[in-house]
């Protein structure tokens, strides 16, 4: 008898058991945080291991972008020496939302052979975005404290309330990503949709244009129904505008981040159990 | 020798209780949202079930090597699906207990611009095992593969048969509590298939239960005390290995 190299650990599993799949999932997903992390690993690796510039186009990026803007628009929007640093700002809180949504996309069609053949908890791939996503604007955020620095525009303290405004922005990104990638499973040309809803997206949120030049525009209501918009404001206020958000700011932006995290995260697991089905 | 107990017993180690698997097939494909938005307006979206299993109910006890026979389209696959939690059954308990070895076809989850170490790392915590878990069975890993010192270099500069033998000395790195064996193993050159033929062999004898699924009788009927029969996802009969192997070579050669 060869002896046994791995104890036979006692793991029980019965269908019949199966309480509530949103906490399930929760507790699967911990369980497999190592594979968080390898995934997150293997994103960033095969990003930039191949390219020279590698880690430095993620901060030439936005900063690209930045420019071609300011060129364009600093003068139309009547903000001239301040537009180059409320853009960026902007930029790199809507980069994270586009990217990391779309990535969980693309993760969760590479992702739906494996889960015809091993168990998997199927949040991984979409939650491995958001920690990619993560270390991109971490990049991103150092061409940023430069522009603000040529531009000087003032770094206040209230950029150490970053952390919070992120957290709603990755919850907020999150919810979307699991609620986009159900869909993705079942009709696949959700992929090719996207990226022109995210379009539209983009220009009925006030990105590139200050609040009131939208305003202008588009009716009052129809602005304050973007959820996005709600996140993205507390993340500027706290970054560009130098301000700590009203407790009404805070408190909108919270229940809007933390509601389309649970409606995505109960979708998403509710609907997993058909995932395999969809040969 | 059916087994009609309704709970799993001590030395239970796979369970079924009226398992059924029912397939909810559009009658014609729709497969983009766009089309499945207008033949909604339509009325037109009809389905039609399929049932790749209908009531099993299964007993394997530890230690048995257990067989599977059944024509192409039986549900052989789908029970496999099943028992290793990839599909929940649509009705039906399934209860298992212990790690199961995966359906992995060698180096799924693979990927080419990361090295082979970096590859074990990524397939193992895709299998559920953590980074201490790994740490400690690199070694054994690596020396099973025998890659050398490729190990480094990316997978896109390995050969197919290195690819394989790095697949399956990761989906094999750990003893499972229950072995599935599909098809026949063909896994690099010749050398390589007694090593896993071998690997194989270990499990079994340190106490694995085995669920052997194969289109040859007398794999079966050398390897396996019990088997069951599947027709169109129904349980014809569950018995010992030469009855059932009898009963199938009928089903395919006779009448």
């Amino acid at each position: 008898m060869g002896n046994l190299s791995t104890p036979s650990r006692s793991i029980i599993y019965d269908s019949s058991k199966q309480r509530n799949l949103a906490i399930e999932e929760l507790r699967s997903i911990f369980h497999y945080r190592d594979l968080i992390f390898q995934l997150v690993r293997r994103d960033l690796v095969t990003r930039y291991k191949r390219s020279v510039l590698g880690i430095l186009w993620t901060m030439l990026n936005p900063l690209g972008t930045m420019l071609i803007l300011s060129v364009v628009f600093s003068r139309l929007f009547n903000m001239q020496g301040h537009y180059p640093a409320f853009i960026m700002t902007n930029l790199i809180a809507w980069n994270f939302f586009a990217q990391t949504t779309s990535a969980s996309l693309n993760a969760m069609l590479w992702g739906s052979s494996l889960f015809q053949k091993i168990y998997l908890p199927r949040t991984a791939f979409v939650v491995s975005t958001i920690g990619t996503g993560l270390v991109n604007t971490l990049l991103a955020l150092i061409p940023l404290i430069f522009i603000f620095l040529i531009t000087r525009v003032p770094i206040r303290a209230t950029i150490f309330l970053l952390p919070f405004s992120m957290l709603l922005l990755v919850a907020f990104a999150l919810g979307i990503g699991l609620i986009l990638s159900t869909f993705v499973a079942f009709f696949p040309d959700v992929a090719e949709m996207y990226p022109i809803l995210l379009t539209a997206w983009m220009y009925l949120t006030p990105i590139i244009y200050p609040e009131e030049t939208l305003a202008k525009v588009l009716s009052g209501w129809l602005l304050r129904l973007n959820p996005l918009y709600l996140v993205i404001k507390v993340f500027r206020l706290v970054i560009y505008d130098g301000k700590v958000p009203t407790s009404a700011e805070w408190g909108i932006a919270t229940g809007v981040a933390l509601g389309t995290l649970l409606i995505g995260w109960i979708f998403f697991t509710q609907k997993s159990k058909s995932f395999a089905y969809h040969v | 020798m059916s087994n009609l107990t309704s709970e799993p017993q001590n030395d239970t180690v796979v369970f079924l209780s009226g398992v059924s698997v029912r397939y909810r097939l559009p009658n014609e494909r729709v497969a983009t949202l766009k089309e499945y938005m207008i033949r909604l307006i339509q009325g037109k979206v009809r389905f039609h079930s399929f049932m790749a299993l209908r009531d099993v109910n299964l007993h394997i006890r530890k230690g048995e090597i257990f067989g599977i026979l059944g024509r192409n389209g039986a549900g052989k696959s789908t029970l496999l699906k099943v028992v290793s939690r990839v599909l929940i059954p649509t009705q039906g308990r399934v209860w298992v207990n212990g790690m199961v070895s995966p359906l992995l076809e060698l180096g799924a989850g693979f990927h080419l611009e990361l090295t082979g170490m970096e590859n074990i790392q990524l397939n193992a915590t895709l299998l559920g095992h953590n980074r201490k878990e790994i740490k400690q069975k690199i070694p054994e890993i690596l020396d099973f593969a025998e890659i050398g010192e490729f190990i480094e270099a990316p997978l896109r500069t390995y050969s197919s048969g290195m690819i394989a033998r790095l697949g399956f000395s990761v989906a094999t790195a750990w003893q499972p509590d229950i072995l599935i064996l599909d098809e026949v193993l063909s896994v690099g050159d010749a050398a390589f298939n007694r090593k896993c033929s071998e690997r194989m062999r270990s499990f079994r004898e340190s106490g694995a239960t085995v669920l052997l699924v194969s289109h040859s009788v007398d794999t079966v009927r050398s390897l396996c005390q019990r088997a069951l029969l599947l027709e169109h996802g129904n349980v014809l009969e569950i018995g010992p290995a030469g009855k059932i192997c009898e009963k199938y070579s009928n089903l395919i050669f006779g009448n």
